[in-house]
């Protein structure tokens, strides 16, 4: 017998835990593609107007994190709330982003044809698509820089310009929680500001936005919150005081060099 | 059942003896021929390969009557639906290149427009006199009742020459089907290779017709590799053991056509090959589906239970009631989430090699080993015992072993 | 044109029609999935599943046969994901497993069990007949108002044509989803989209619109309908929409083509007897793609990545 066994000898009857109004909330989250955990046991909490950047390494579990939050992929284990409801009552809260390689853009349609996708739900299996729907989704195309490009095939886009439609597709849900899965990935710098313009113009309308972020000279330019996993999680909360050495060396193990990190501008720790 | 065994025993005459030989060469051939198809992710461009054979088959017999000849001269027959197959595979290569149909609808369309031309040349034969067309049908599905001598004598050197191909470029064709780039960069002509590796599949295809079929030969070069690739995860393996499966199903396929000889030779072939198929897909015993149902069931619990233990660590509520019902049936705590007395052990033991981890991560910050900190890797595996001592000195007290409880 | 026609060239031209449009619908959407040869797939295997509906019910009626070639399609779709997951396959493999296996004991089956006195025999499975599908009752054009005659068109006819228009109107109704689920899958599932129910659903529609075009042309040439007619009028648009209209236009030709082609095109060479109608389709719908794949406005990919078009 081991005298550390008194760690939990005190534990008592166990307090029931209070609903988590967060916008988007994950207890014991567990995924596994075979027999190893892509994500394991992971609780996080997403403050609400807030934009949160998820970060790790390669092969992490970020996006798997994402998609398994939304159903997408399904969980081992785990309890997963939308603002304290169960994710099917809260489906018309959320619009998610996937990451641009995950379809074919070779698909015959148009930038609009994508952004009124984001309308389906809400005008359902046979609903018509009206005059002020189509406005809608021009509007949100305008609203990404995209608006003189509605009717062009979505393969003629360059890569940055298909990472707006996407956007703007999610900016046509009108949700109250974004999730996005890496979308600056492989853009150019203009699309980017842009991206970064209309995240923060959603923030500050008081909307939640967390992404899967992979640059990590650009996460305190661009973020508030920060939540770094590597399978487990290893740390969460502000920017300021979270996105430290000391919490990047335990997410990253050995393969960020120190000279790259002292280029981070991170918080003292 | 007699006339079985003596087919199997090659005692069923000297022609289905001879077609029981080829029958087994050809599974070879296409089981190994198959496998670098298969490796190179194109296993179904052999259906459509396959199918387009039939309107060389209906040429070729137009041409032979027409110069004078017999038909049915199998030579003339297998040469004829060898040149369509291969306009087949160059039009299924130019329009997954040329335009922006993917590959895989490129095959569709083959196979089917040309079985489809086939079909029209196959009621121009028929129009074209009384009877002479008999046996023409049996290239779609395989037969060999009423084989002649020298066509049985043809699918045996034919297929032990796919064999002997097989066998002289099996090096370069497992280097191009498993890594293109290094091949290439290997001073290899991968272009040609993939030319050879649909050769030796055509000549498989070609060979096969009269025995299996062309709407199923597919399956000799598809099934085999498949059957293997459960057993094995080496390359070198997976082709010869595709081969042994392939030779297996042809032999006794054969057999059992040769006793029963009113079945089509095909159907009989591909289902003996399934079989070995279907055995393996259930009990093989790494990647079987009873294997996969009780490692994930393992798994499961595994995670569950480490969870729960997580949980009374850091003694926060079980809620998951899975989680709780597991935990519970293993005596760990008592049905309301209290922890047993077992249950603070285990979660001490837990909460210890937590403790451990977040040293060694601190210690130890390469990627390789602390990139096993997925939560279920017990660390007794990553460290050595003193690594792990030298963790628990640093922890400090208290101090796991000594003293008694 | 006259009563020649109605009797013997009109029932098969219009059976034809139906079949292709019916096939070419779902076609459109398992193409653009990269599932062209699902289409394959279940048309090999609608024989197994008619046969074993034949062998337990002892008829050939339409019902069972539609239940028994549904059944054997979400069988076989459900063996290919379990191969694919299980031994890591890849898809293409996992399909040519389960068809070749699921064909080869259909046939076996079917000549096993005496169906002598059924229209059901594998060459008849493989080639279809087209031709035979004729309304013998009709005496010309105004048979069609004669409920005796109609009374003796073909079974074949009413069958293709329910089936076509329960496809037309479940591609209709579902339009949005097949289409947000074939375009991103991980989006639709986001939305709450019941994306494995879609994509089997699709699975099930074609397999129904293959055992009905199964009578009249054969099971490989049904692969021809499910993917020339989509593949050649992905080339020809860059809009879903305007594409499975051309794939409707596509399919129309093809088998009204096919037939006065296989019926009358011997005729026009002195030859005295007609040719596989079925084949002659399968011939044309393949004839329109490679016009499709030379001339049509979009046939190259374009865009990031790609050749500037020309």
């Amino acid at each position: 017998m081991s005298p550390d066994l008194t760690l939990a000898a005190q534990s008592g009857q166990p307090a029931p835990a209070a609903p988590d109004l967060a916008p988007l909330a994950v207890r014991g989250l567990t995924v596994s593609y075979g027999e190893t955990p892509a994500v394991f046991s992971v609780d996080a909490s997403f403050a609400a107007g807030a934009m949160t950047a998820i970060v790790g390494p390669n092969g992490a579990g970020k996006s798997t994190l994402l998609k398994a939050a939304l159903g997408v992929i399904p969980r081992l284990s785990g309890e997963v709330t939308i603002f304290g409801a169960p994710i099917d009552a809260a489906r018309d809260r959320i619009a998610y982003v996937p990451q641009r390689a995950s379809v074919d853009w070779d698909f015959p349609t148009t930038a609009i044809g994508v952004v009124l996708m984001g309308l389906y739900r809400k005008v359902g299996l046979i609903g018509r698509l009206t005059g002020a729907h189509r406005a809608t989704a021009l509007a949100c195309l305008d609203r990404v820089g995209m608006a003189g490009f509605a009717e062009r095939q979505i393969g003629q886009l360059s890569g940055g310009q298909q990472q707006r439609v996407f956007l703007a597709r999610a900016l046509a849900q009108e949700a109250d929680l974004y999730l996005l899965d890496e979308p600056f990935a492989g853009v150019d710098a203009a699309t980017e500001k842009a991206i970064i313009d209309v995240l923060k113009h959603l923030r500050d309308e008081g909307k939640s936005v967390a992404c899967v972020h992979h640059d990590l000279a650009t996460v305190r330019d661009y973020f508030d919150r920060v939540l770094f996993l590597n399978v487990r999680r290893v740390a969460e909360g502000p920017v300021e005081t979270t996105f430290t050495a000391e919490n990047l060396n335990a997410a990253y193990g050995g393969r960020l060099a120190a000279t790259h990190i002292d280029e981070l501008q991170l918080a003292s720790a | 059942m007699e006339s079985f065994l003596a087919a199997l025993l090659l005692q069923a005459g000297y022609n289905a003896a001879l077609v029981g030989i080829g029958a087994a060469l050809l599974g070879f051939a296409a089981g190994a021929a198959g496998t670098f198809l298969f490796l190179r992710k194109r296993a179904l461009v052999s259906d459509a390969v396959a199918h387009a054979t039939l309107p060389g088959i209906g040429l070729a017999f137009i041409v032979l009557v027409a110069l004078g000849g017999d038909g049915r001269n199998l030579i003339g027959l297998l040469a004829g639906s060898a040149v369509t197959a291969w306009i087949g595979l160059i039009c299924v290569e130019w329009m997954a290149r040329r335009t922006r149909l993917s590959e895989d609808a490129a095959i569709g369309a083959v196979l089917s427009v040309f079985f489809g031309i086939g079909i029209v040349l196959l009621t121009v034969i028929q129009t074209l006199g009384t009877g002479r067309q008999a046996g023409l049908e049996g290239f779609l599905l395989g037969s060999t009742a009423g084989m002649l001598f020298e066509d049985a004598v043809l699918i045996a050197i034919g297929g032990g020459f796919a064999v002997l191909a097989t066998w002289l470029l099996r090096r370069p064709m497992t280097l191009v089907a498993f890594d293109p780039d290094y091949a290439a960069a290997s001073g290899y002509d991968v272009r040609r290779i993939d030319i050879a590796i649909m050769a030796l599949v055509m000549a498989v295809t070609v060979i096969g017709l009269k025995l299996v079929g062309l709407v199923l030969i597919v399956a000799l070069l598809i099934i085999p590799p498949v059957t293997a690739r459960f057993w094995t995860e080496r390359a070198e393996l997976v082709i010869w053991s595709a081969g042994a499966l392939g030779a297996v199903s042809g032999y006794l396929g054969a057999a059992i056509s040769a006793s029963a000889p009113a079945l089509p030779t095909g159907p009989i072939i591909v289902l003996v090959a399934a079989a070995l198929f279907l055995f393996s897909l259930l009990f093989a015993p790494a990647r079987g589906v009873a294997a996969a149902l009780i490692g994930h069931r393992r798994f499961q619990v595994r995670v569950h239970r480490r969870q729960g233990l997580l949980a009374l660590t850091r003694e926060e509520p079980i809620l998951e009631p899975y989680t709780l019902r597991l935990l519970t049936a293993e005596g760990l705590t008592r049905p309301d989430g209290v922890a047993t007395e077992a249950g603070r052990a285990q979660a001490a033991k837990v909460a210890r090699d937590e403790h451990r981890w977040e040293v060694a991560r601190d210690i130890h910050q390469d990627a390789a080993l602390t990139g096993r900190y997925d939560g279920l890797t017990p660390i007794e595996e990553v460290f050595t015992p003193d690594e792990i001592a030298e963790f628990d000195r640093r922890i400090g007290a208290p101090r796991a072993i000594e003293g008694p409880a | 044109m006259g009563a020649e026609f109605v009797q013997f060239s009109l029932t098969p031209i219009l059976i034809g029609v139906l079949a292709s449009v019916a096939c070419a619908l779902p076609g459109n959407f398992l193409v653009l999935r990269r599932q062209a040869l699902i289409g394959d797939a279940i048309s090999h295997v609608v024989l197994p599943g008619i046969v074993v509906a034949f062998l337990v019910t002892g008829t050939v009626a339409a019902m069972p046969m539609l239940i028994g070639a549904a059944g054997a399609a979400i069988l076989a779709v459900i063996l290919i994901e379990a191969i694919k997951r299980l031994g890591r396959i890849e898809p293409g493999a996992a399909m040519g497993v389960v068809f070749t296996a699921l064909f080869a004991a259909g046939v076996l089956l079917l000549e096993q069990s005496d169906t002598s006195n059924v229209h059901l025999d594998v060459e008849h499975a493989l080639m279809g007949n087209l031709e035979s599908l004729v309304w013998l009752r009709a005496e010309g054009w105004h048979s069609l108002l004669d409920p005796v005659a109609l009374a003796a068109l073909p079974d074949e006819l009413g069958r293709i044509a329910v089936v076509c228009a329960v496809v037309v109107a479940l591609t209709a109704l579902f339009w949005r989803w097949l289409k947000i689920s074939t375009f991103d899958e991980g989006f639709a599932r986001g939305l709450g989209l019941p994306t494995g129910a879609i994509g089997l659903g699709l699975v099930i529609a074609a397999a129904v619109a293959a055992v009905a075009a199964f009578d009249a042309v054969g099971s490989i040439i049904v692969i021809a309908m499910f993917i020339c007619p989509p593949a050649a009028a992905r080339l020809m648009t860059n809009r879903l929409e305007a594409q499975v209209a051309w794939s409707v236009l596509f399919a129309v030709l093809s088998a009204v083509l096919g037939y006065v082609f296989a019926g009358y095109g011997p005729l026009w060479f002195g030859a005295e007897n007609a040719v596989s109608a079925a084949g002659m389709v399968a011939t044309v719908s393949g004839a329109i793609l490679a016009l499709a794949c030379l001339f049509g406005p979009h046939r190259r990919r374009e865009g990031v990545g790609a050749v500037p078009g020309t």
